[in-house]
């Protein structure tokens, strides 16, 4: 339904547009997945809460992808002393901005900011991490297709490998990482998907308390439709 | 049972030497009378009240968690922007409340847009009811001005951008622009101080006009008595106790008829807030995720849906005129493009008032503006390029030309005769 | 309520039937929004349970940790200081701690679970200041030459004794309250949550 209206919505649009058209891949949806977001939450806590924080999103919330105080406790909990604090970073901007060029974003809601006319911010995310290549230019060493010139170094490449950018355009695996290809994906897609949930953690039971009210204003609707009738049945 | 009632009657009597509470109920409801023939396009006017009682409960709850102010906090997000968040996960309940206030905005012009086109089918402006329709367009205009402040509040990149844009619009007025864009944001870029007082305007000021508004719509038509599809005057053909042959009392018939367009409004409105609060991208804007950056503005910068119509009229004039550039002309275009709604009343010289016994001229201009409206609306959300100005240049011209030669093609056109009393189509 | 022949039984039944639709409409919005004012998760993490190491804390000190913005008081009392509490009963207002200003495990002579280590909220029952801390004993004490030790508040003058006991005739009305609290191990407190029964 969602979906279809949004494509409805955006035809139009994309057969106006005129700018440069970006091709991502389709984020796999684990939004139900609870293995998948605990392991993707475990990626982002040792991959990403180095230098980016997420500091709308509390510990104690990760009890919606069904881990307990504890689990959170013991394998997620660098960065804060309780479970109640948000996922904040001990590195502070104006170092970062040194570092880096420019500090690092939250990545509370990277998810729903990433978003546009060519995919969901998941989508975006998606193909952006999985798109890093070797480029001798840059101060990093890395660059990257959908975010030109970035700012920040593969952080996955360990587990990728090395891409190079071929004369087609093309990205090849140059040398290969811990991972095998879809391994690295599914990796991937897993920290994805819990960045999804984290830019809005109560989405799933936003939709499921939705069905609820629609029952109800339908049960409303004929009642109220049936009182109209019958009080304007005299009107002529 | 007879006792109860006794005391109810008797306090009803003791409030009533006081305050005339049952002349009220009477006055407005219970002997209100309105045509027996209202149609679909007739919901629109109690929907905008419900929108209007929505968002101010909602807004008082969010204004309860939200903090105007852009220094930034230890994270270095904005604190504004990190309190619209707190809301969203750590405020009990503080997500549904948000999402119902951002829907509710763009469902408040989608209501008021749709009550509008209402007058224009049916003539509700001529004629008694000029001063409705007076009013009614001050509520338009303040609830645009509510909105533009309102929207700034998450401190998000299209917030600040957005922001940004209609101020310096205000620089275009000669000699005073400069220092009265100054003025309006209280710094020399959009910035704490505008924040602070936008949510002055949005949560106190704007609110109290519109309250006092709405009030003076309503008073003004339960003067006059409402319009039909019909476009003829109920209160010509009275019955021996003086009530109307075809009115109908307002309460029992459309309470109860209202309450089944408010519970299929609900239900839209419940699919947007619990399935699609982004609406795609067009209620909650994907680029205001990202906080306010003074320094950098976002790739594509469009006004929300609502707005659209005369951002696009703003940019369809490119050319300089008497010597004063083109930006100014672009302002004056915008400005004129709201205001000259409200000149209808005395712009439409037909002999009818409702669209059913007009002819084909009013029909095909109406059409005409209708379309033109939603090009330039559609346009707005686009980035301009040569071609799209053109087109926005030739809407612009059908939009005006709907209301500046109304008075020639609405005296010339062919209409069929009105009805004596109105029919049940 | 019954049908007779004057009113309408279908249109009262449908009446009844939008009238309880439209009411349960009503609560069903009510209720969020009366929930969005209750404590957020923000409130609720700042007032989570506190853990405590008191392993540091010598006998006759006193530590003062903050939970939910208020301080607590740990204090290891002496042995001298554990027998004043006996002494000092019939001058208190309760001494047998019958009000319910402590979880059922601190309603003892001590007001605590260890005997020596109290813990104790230190606002005054009486207006909210927070009292401060008299230990010297006798006439150094600035209070009297029979004083025990014990606190001081120094708003209206209500003294507490070393279980935070109120004594007779003062303003507050009650003694100390104990917080919720536990022991995992030997010197940790957590302030704020217990082992319910």
């Amino acid at each position: 339904m969602k979906k279809f209206l949004t494509a409805i919505l955006f035809a139009p649009v994309l057969a106006f547009a005129s700018g440069v058209e970006l091709h991502l891949d389709r984020a796999p949806d684990k939004a139900n997945d609870m293995a998948a977001l605990q392991n993707g939450a475990k990626i982002f806590v040792n991959y990403c809460l180095n230098c980016h924080s997420a500091s709308y999103m509390r510990y104690n919330r990760l009890k919606d992808i069904g881990l307990t105080d504890a689990q959170i406790k013991d394998n997620l909990l660098f960065t804060a002393e309780k479970v109640g604090e948000p996922m904040k970073i001990a590195m502070q901007r104006a170092d970062a901005k040194v570092w880096f060029g420019v500090a690092p974003p939250d990545l509370t809601i990277i998810a729903r900011a990433r978003a546009s006319e060519f995919g969901s911010g998941a989508d975006w995310i998606y193909t952006y991490l999985r798109t890093f290549y070797r480029d001798e230019k840059r101060p990093t060493g890395w660059n990257n297709v959908v975010f030109e010139n970035v700012g920040m170094p593969h952080v996955l490449w360990e587990l990728q490998g090395e891409q190079a950018m071929g004369a087609d355009h093309k990205l090849t695996l140059v040398k290969p990482g811990k991972l095998k290809p879809q391994e690295f994906d599914a990796a991937v897609g897993d920290l994805v998907a819990f960045l999804k949930y984290m830019g809005e953690p109560v989405a799933e039971f936003r939709k499921q308390l939705g069905v609820i009210v629609l029952i109800f204003l339908a049960v409303f609707f004929v009642f109220a439709y049936a009182l109209k009738r019958e009080y304007w049945k005299d009107i002529h | 049972m007879s006792k109860m009632n006794a005391i109810l009657q008797g306090t009803l009597n003791w409030v009533d030497e006081r305050f005339p509470l049952t002349t009220l109920w009477k006055e407005h409801l219970a002997e209100y009378y309105a045509p027996k023939n209202f149609n679909f396009w007739y919901f629109f006017g109690s929907l905008a009240m419900l929108v209007l009682v929505i968002q101010i409960v909602t807004g008082i709850l969010l204004t309860m968690h939200f903090k105007p102010d852009a220094s930034l906090n230890a994270s270095g997000v904005p604190v504004a922007f990190a309190s619209v968040e707190y809301i969203m996960r750590d405020v009990p309940w503080g997500w549904l409340i948000r999402y119902m206030h951002s829907t509710g905005a763009s469902a408040f012009f989608l209501v008021v847009y749709l009550h509008m086109f209402r007058g224009m089918l049916y003539g509700s402006y001529r004629k008694p009811r000029e001063l409705i329709w007076i009013f009614g367009m001050i509520i338009f205009l303040a609830l645009m001005a509510e909105a533009f402040f309102g929207y700034l509040l998450p401190w998000g990149q299209m917030s600040f951008w957005g922001a940004q844009v209609i101020v310096n619009l205000f620089s275009a007025i000669p000699f005073i622009g400069p220092d009265l864009s100054l003025w309006l944001r209280g710094d020399y870029v959009v910035g704490d101080a505008t924040l602070n007082r936008f949510f002055a305007f949005h949560v106190v000021a704007v609110p109290m006009v519109l309250l006092g508004l709405v009030a003076a719509h309503i008073i003004a038509l339960h003067e006059v008595g409402s319009n039909n599809p019909d476009g003829v005057e109920i209160k010509k053909k009275k019955d021996a106790s003086g009530i109307p042959l075809d009115g109908i009392p307002f309460h029992p018939y459309y309470t109860v008829k209202d309450i089944v367009g408010v519970i299929v409004f609900l239900m839209v409105f419940s699919v947007i807030v619990f399935f699609m609060p982004e609406f795609g991208g067009y209620f909650l804007e994907y680029n205001n995720f990202f906080p306010a950056d003074p320094l950098v503005t976002p790739q594509h910068i469009a006004p929300v849906w609502y707005f659209t119509p005369y951002y696009s009229i703003l940019r369809a004039v490119t050319y300089p005129l008497f010597g004063i550039d083109a930006k100014f002309w672009g302002v004056v275009a915008m400005g004129a493009s709201t205001l000259i709604i409200a000149l209808l009343p005395w712009l439409d010289r037909s002999p009818v008032k409702s669209i059913r016994y007009r002819g084909p001229l009013y029909k095909g201009f109406l059409t005409a503006f209708i379309i033109s409206f939603f090009i330039l609306g559609y346009l707005g959300m686009l980035g301009p390029t040569p071609m799209r100005t053109i087109v926005a240049q030739v809407c612009s011209v059908i939009y005006f030309a709907f209301f500046l030669l109304m008075p020639i093609y609405s005296s010339l056109d062919k209409c069929q005769p009105e009805p004596d009393r109105v029919t049940s189509k | 309520m019954s049908c007779d022949d004057k009113v309408d039984c279908g249109r009262r039944r449908l009446l009844v039937a939008t009238a309880a639709a439209g009411g349960v409409a009503g609560v069903a919005v009510a209720v969020p929004f009366v929930a969005s004012m209750l404590p957020s998760e923000r409130a609720k993490a700042a007032g989570a349970p506190v853990e405590v190491d008191i392993s540091k804390l010598a006998p006759g000190q006193m530590m003062t940790v903050e939970w939910r913005g208020k301080p607590v008081w740990i204090i290891n009392r002496t042995k001298e200081q554990l027998e004043s509490l006996v002494k000092v009963a019939d001058k208190l207002a309760d001494p047998k701690s019958d009000k319910n200003m402590q979880p059922a495990y601190a309603k003892n002579e001590t007001r605590s679970i260890k005997p020596e280590i109290l813990v104790a909220v230190g606002i005054c029952t009486h207006l909210g200041c927070s009292p401060s801390e008299k230990f010297k004993t006798g006439a150094e004490s600035g209070i009297d030459a029979d004083w025990q030790g014990g606190f001081f508040c120094p708003c209206h003058g209500s003294t507490f004794d070393l279980a935070g006991r109120v004594y007779k005739s003062k303003p507050a009305p009650d003694n100390l309250e104990i917080p919720p609290h536990m022991y995992l191990g030997d010197a940790r407190i957590v302030i704020g949550e217990d082992k319910k029964a």
